[in-house]
């Protein structure tokens, strides 16, 4: 096995006992995204100075007799994450030239557990939309077919760890933006309970629903992750000030005793016939495992895409009301104040920035706010209230992750066909439960065969039972362990030390 | 509540100047997205309370006591424009 191809697992125990160094681990990756980023484009910018200077810390560390959680992991962090002295846009032309005063906890967290920043990975402008194509500053290909979307909008993130670029990537969830290119680039995304991983320099989208978590080839390296970053931070007033049960130390392999709920109304028969054989061919090998499959309602499931796309532009256009040309970022000069504003934000923000802000500002105006922002709130308590019941007749629910497989660049030209991509991620971003995706089969497609994702779901602060029910179903099914051409076909991995 | 987004007014809420084209684009793919909202008019919420955030915590405070923040240097180095230890902006009162 290549280097890069390691899991943050085998990385860490092996940096840990001093079998392979940081910096072997660093010139590794750094070598990697020098041989396939060109064509994969994860990265916006690759961070060697900053790698290799982590990368001598975590050395001397380690020397120095310390143990380190994920010594010498190569991590890509999504650029709407602050690391200080690092350009940090959201792949924005607002933000292009702008450079961090401080690091995000969440990464600061990961960079003290011996993370190495290999680079600032693309997203969709500001973390919206559902591909990737939204960035205004480079395109991002899926690693397992490059004339595909790796899915958004942490698609760098997730395109990173699929080219072996990374071990971990780090990623933002609004409405499913972790969970999509995790089941798109064939790898485990995980969305945490809203609340667990601070946001604190994470550069607000939508407030009540943005959560940070992880990318990974593996649940194991998941739990590890998360294990790492998450906990109370009083930098983030939303950050929950509630002891975090460890998730990777114990991780299951069957699910006997479980309870999994179905839902009913996330009907299969809606999907194509090639994905509906492969979701029914998860439920039975999560039965095999020992699970109990459970007929489940979520009754308001079919508003989701409506309520989120009221609520997150409603906090999307309060949040990036700040970028003005005044404090930071982009300054289009005028003679007045107002047009500096106008001209500013205008030749700063790409199309669906523009369209969510609008939309945004629509449902918060006098006249609309009661009967679009409020009904939205509204229907929201009913989302969260359709978990907690069906959570009372099952302990995790199973569904599919996304409505299609990856598809090809420019092949959604309508805003709104974009928008339904979130259908089954929404419902638990506006619940604030966690969920996450794990690879469960391929659908062949023009040639190629298309990584698919199982989405699983589990009452607030269940991570473990969660991470834990994900890894008997890997261990089980092994679909994540192929291997992207895009890594694949790279020769520049080193070989692992005898 | 269905009506036509008058697109030019909200941009000017919005302080984003809008091209006519982009007047017209954003104006049909707002109204596209609009009619899908208007399905939320069919859930009965009468008697429901809103949701700000799904977490119990309200009202998160710390102690008023002094704290390390960004240096002024590092603020004022943001900034497009300074002039002494101030953010420069055009004029905003009339002379």
């Amino acid at each position: 096995m290549k280097l890069v191809d390691r899991s943050a697992f085998d990385v860490a125990r092996d940096v840990n006992a001093r079998r392979l160094s940081a910096r072997e681990v660093t010139d590794a990756a750094l070598a990697q995204a020098d041989a396939v980023d060109g064509q994969v484009g994860a990265y916006l910018r690759v961070e060697y100075d900053l790698a290799r200077a982590a990368a001598a810390r975590v050395d001397a560390r380690i020397a120095s007799g310390e143990r380190l959680a994920l010594a010498g992991v190569p991590l890509a962090v999504k650029d709407n994450m602050c690391v200080i002295g690092t350009r940090t846009t959201c792949a924005s032309r607002i933000l292009e030239h702008w450079t961090a005063p401080y690091t995000a906890t969440a990464v600061q967290r990961m960079l003290d557990a011996g993370c190495i920043p290999i680079g600032k990975a693309n997203l969709d402008e500001f973390a919206m939309g559902s591909s990737c194509e939204n960035s205004a500053l480079g395109v991002t290909r899926n690693p397992y077919d490059l004339s595909r979307v790796p899915g958004g909008s942490s698609g760098g993130s997730a395109a990173a760890v699929a080219a072996r670029e990374a071990a971990i990537g780090m990623g933002s969830d609004t409405g499913g933006s972790i969970r999509e290119p995790g089941a798109f680039c064939n790898l485990v995304g995980f969305k945490p309970t809203y609340g667990r991983v601070s946001r604190y320099g994470l550069i607000a989208f939508a407030s009540s629903l943005d959560q940070i978590g992880p990318l990974t080839r593996t649940v194991r390296d998941a739990a590890m992750a998360y294990d790492v970053m998450s906990g109370h931070d009083p930098m983030d007033s939303t950050s929950l000030p509630r002891a975090v049960e460890p998730a990777s130390r114990a991780l299951p392999t069957d699910l006997r005793g479980l309870r999994v709920g179905i839902v009913r109304e996330f009907d299969l028969q809606a999907l194509a016939p090639a994905m509906r054989t492969i979701y029914e061919r998860a439920y039975a090998e999560l039965e095999s495992l020992g699970a109990a499959l459970v007929d489940v309602s979520l009754p308001t499931v079919d508003y989701g895409v409506a309520t989120y796309y009221l609520i997150a532009p409603a906090e999307c256009s309060a949040n990036l009301a700040r970028f003005d040309g005044v404090r930071y970022g982009l300054r289009v000069d005028a003679a007045d104040v107002g047009t500096m504003y106008e001209q500013t934000r205008a030749q700063g923000f790409g199309p669906e920035v523009k369209r969510r802000v609008l939309i945004g500002t629509y449902a918060l105006s006098s006249g609309y706010y009661d009967a679009y922002y409020v009904r939205a709130q509204k229907a929201r308590t009913l989302a969260a209230k359709d978990f907690a019941v069906a959570f009372g007749a099952c302990d995790i629910i199973a569904s599919p992750a996304t409505s299609c497989p990856p598809f090809t660049l420019g092949a959604k030209s309508d805003p709104y066909s974009m928008y339904l991509m979130d259908y089954y991620t929404i419902p638990m971003s506006l619940a604030g439960v966690p969920a996450l995706s794990v690879p469960c089969g391929w659908v062949r497609e023009a040639q190629a065969d298309l990584p698919l994702g199982l989405q699983l779901a589990a009452p607030h602060f269940a991570e473990p039972l969660l991470l834990g029910a994900a890894h008997a179903y890997e261990q089980a099914t092994g679909y994540s362990a192929r291997v992207s051409p895009a890594a694949a076909g790279s020769a520049t991995g080193i070989e692992e030390p005898a | 509540m269905s009506e036509k987004i008058n697109v030019r007014y909200v941009a000017k809420l919005a302080r984003i100047a809008l091209t006519d084209d982009e007047v017209d684009r954003f104006g049909a793919q707002l109204a596209v997205l609009l009619e899908h909202v208007e399905a939320l008019g069919k859930l009965d919420v009468g008697a429901v309370p809103a949701t700000a955030q799904v977490l119990e915590l309200a009202n998160v405070t710390r102690d008023d006591k002094p704290a390390p923040c960004l240096d002024r240097d590092t603020v004022l180095g943001q900034a497009p424009r300074t002039q002494g230890a101030f953010v420069r902006v055009p004029r905003i009162l009339a002379e």
